[in-house]
């Protein structure tokens, strides 16, 4: 019992450290903010010109669920970083050397970035709203959309926390931010993998991200396209089965990987 | 019952041994400085002790606690101070300090007060809401040590605490750690400063390729180097060899490029006064003559030489 209640609290005591963070450097915090606001502005007034949606229906409408998947997948260089920095500057050590709980630095980690995810998409919302997008279907299965994107974030949490302890060095996230594209645009985000060649269009398909943004435009009432694979045509459920595969091996191997720091 | 034990402690990292077979006794409430050249283990025995690293063999209690069965009790024993600091960068000095003052279990309004009377005690006071960032590397060390100090553990381990500090940061850091101990804390620290385990420590332990080269008071060890000497800087390097043909006792020494002589102090300011009157007799000019104690360095370079001279 009191082990539970010590996981909480010291949760909530790195947490709060990283609440401080956002105070101290608000302009990072501003960033992260704005720059899902910045891509959606982009591409909806730059580029949206040349897409076509089903239905005539609205670039925007389409893209704003799109974005949203995109904020969960920025999160895990926010994830890896954080992991990583601590890692290599003691931090961590630090934290194994105190009689705290040991699960709180993973519960405390995932309360930072999970408000962190939260507030970034609060903002797009907010941005979406401006430029026209709406939910279609009334608040509940609007909520069950935020549901989806949060069970993606929790999923990439996992493979956050696992490849920051892995690299153990801050630096690496460049190969992350890079990485980070190729999932994006690998998948029905910007544009229906139906045009894309037929391979690619199928892996992008079966790409995690386009499942969570099938499901939140299907539960939105956002266009989108209808699928023609068997990823796509399942694309809800792939959105809840997805994440839980990505947890069952990233979670057990960050824990794994934690534990062996004392190797 | 000893305030850390440890006995056989092995620690290999793939064919490297970083520690083979390492046994060490700290009575309470004494310092005990762990020196050693670079990759002698120090490091590495230091994070077993504190439950960050697990032996390969061996074992080891701080406390009373065995530190592999039971971490979680030992922790709560121990503090450490690592050998890079391990602060918040972000956050204000006050800010890290509350920090692991919560993480202590302390309550928000004991946290802020313990975070204040360590600001003051480290000297921190007017750097106490910059963030860390902008702390000079000494003022890093002395709230990593602050932060190592939260709950006055009964066991501490500092790892190389001022490596990279100047004189007067160094003399406020060991003046708190002689507060420490006054209260009853037991410390272990590791040093590249001879002098520094020569000022704190009670007891020396001298670790070489992750084994014990020696043990025991700085006076213990120095006399491993065969005790005082008188000790001869002449003027002309020409004369070396006329005052060592004079001075010719067994155990005498000769550095003819530093143009100095040396012979052990046996009768101590009688040998001394007769050096001098030899000396004298011969007209050979000295620049000067004393009774030198051989230093914890010679030592170390002794007892960790890794080639023997012939
Ligand atoms: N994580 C690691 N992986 C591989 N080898 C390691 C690791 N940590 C230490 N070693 C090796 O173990 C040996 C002892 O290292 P340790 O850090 O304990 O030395 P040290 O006495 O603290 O040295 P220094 O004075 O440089 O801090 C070295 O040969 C080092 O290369
Ligand atoms: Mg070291």
């Amino acid at each position: 019992m009191t082990a539970l209640r010590f996981a909480v609290t010291d949760g909530w005591t790195i947490t709060r450290r990283d609440l401080l963070h956002w105070r101290r450097a608000p302009s990072i915090a501003v960033i992260t903010l704005l720059f899902p606001v910045l891509l959606l502005l982009m591409f909806s007034y730059l580029l949206g010109g040349g897409m076509a949606v089903p239905d005539g229906g609205d670039y925007r409408e389409f893209l704003v669920p799109g974005m949203a998947a995109m904020v969960m997948l920025f999160g895990l260089e926010t994830t890896f970083t954080s992991v990583a920095t601590d890692a290599t500057r003691g931090i961590t050590d630090r934290f194994r050397s105190l009689p705290m709980s040991p699960s709180a630095v993973v519960l405390g980690r995932a309360g930072a970035d999970l408000l962190q995810s939260l507030a970034t998409i609060a903002v797009l919302i907010g941005a979406g709203l401006l430029v026209g997008w709406r939910w279609h279907n009334g608040l509940g299965p609007a909520l069950g959309a935020l549901a989806m994107l949060i069970l993606l974030r929790i999923a990439l949490l996992a493979v956050g926390i696992f490849l920051g302890l892995l690299a153990a060095d801050p630096q690496a996230v460049v190969a992350m931010q890079i990485l980070v594209w190729p999932f994006g645009f690998l998948s029905n985000v910007f544009t229906s993998p139906a045009t894309m060649p037929g391979w690619l269009g199928t892996i992008a398909d079966a790409n995690p991200v386009s499942a969570t943004v099938a499901a939140v435009r299907e539960l939105c009432g956002n266009p989108g396209w209808p699928g023609t694979s068997w990823f796509a045509e399942n694309a809800t459920l792939l959105a809840v089965v997805w994440p839980l595969v990505l947890l069952a091996i990233f979670f057990p191997l960050a824990v794994r990987r934690y534990q062996r720091l004392n190797r | 019952m000893p305030a850390i034990e440890a006995t056989g402690l092995v620690k290999r990292y793939g064919a490297d041994t970083a520690l083979a077979g390492l046994d060490l006794a700290v009575p309470e409430g004494t310092v005990c400085g762990l020196l050693g050249p670079n990759g002698a283990g120090k490091t590495t025995a230091v994070r077993i002790l504190t439950t960050l690293l697990r032996p390969d063999a061996g074992h080891a209690t701080v406390a009373g606690i065995d530190v592999v069965k039971d971490p979680a009790k030992a922790k709560a024993a121990l503090g450490l101070v690592g050998q890079h600091a391990a602060v918040d960068e972000v956050l204000s000095g006050r800010e890290n300090l509350q920090l692991f003052g919560r993480l202590h279990h302390l309550g928000a309004r004991t946290a802020t007060r313990r975070a204040d009377e360590l600001l003051a005690a480290f000297g921190l006071t007017d750097a106490a809401t910059k963030s860390v960032r902008h702390y000079s590397g000494g003022m890093r060390r002395r709230l990593d040590l602050a932060a190592g100090l939260i709950t006055e553990p009964r066991v501490l381990f500092l790892d190389e605490p001022t490596t990279g500090l100047d004189p007067r940061s160094r003399a406020e850091i060991w003046s708190a750690v002689r507060d420490l101990v006054r209260r009853g804390t037991t410390v272990l620290l590791t040093t590249q400063y001879l002098e520094e385990a020569d000022q704190l420590a009670d007891r020396i332990a001298l670790l070489d390729h992750g084994r014990l080269a020696a043990e025991g008071t700085s006076d213990e060890l120095k006399a491993v180097l065969g005790g005082d000497r008188v000790e001869v800087l002449l003027v002309d390097q020409s004369d070396v060899d006329e005052a060592a043909h004079l001075l010719a006792v067994p155990g005498l020494e000769v550095d003819r490029d530093a143009a100095k002589v040396s012979i052990p102090a046996t009768d101590r300011v009688d040998t001394l006064s007769g050096v001098i009157r030899t000396l004298a007799d011969a007209a050979i000019p000295a620049q000067d003559i004393a009774i030198r104690r051989p230093t914890l360095d010679e030592v170390f370079l002794h007892l960790t030489a890794t080639e023997v001279p012939a």
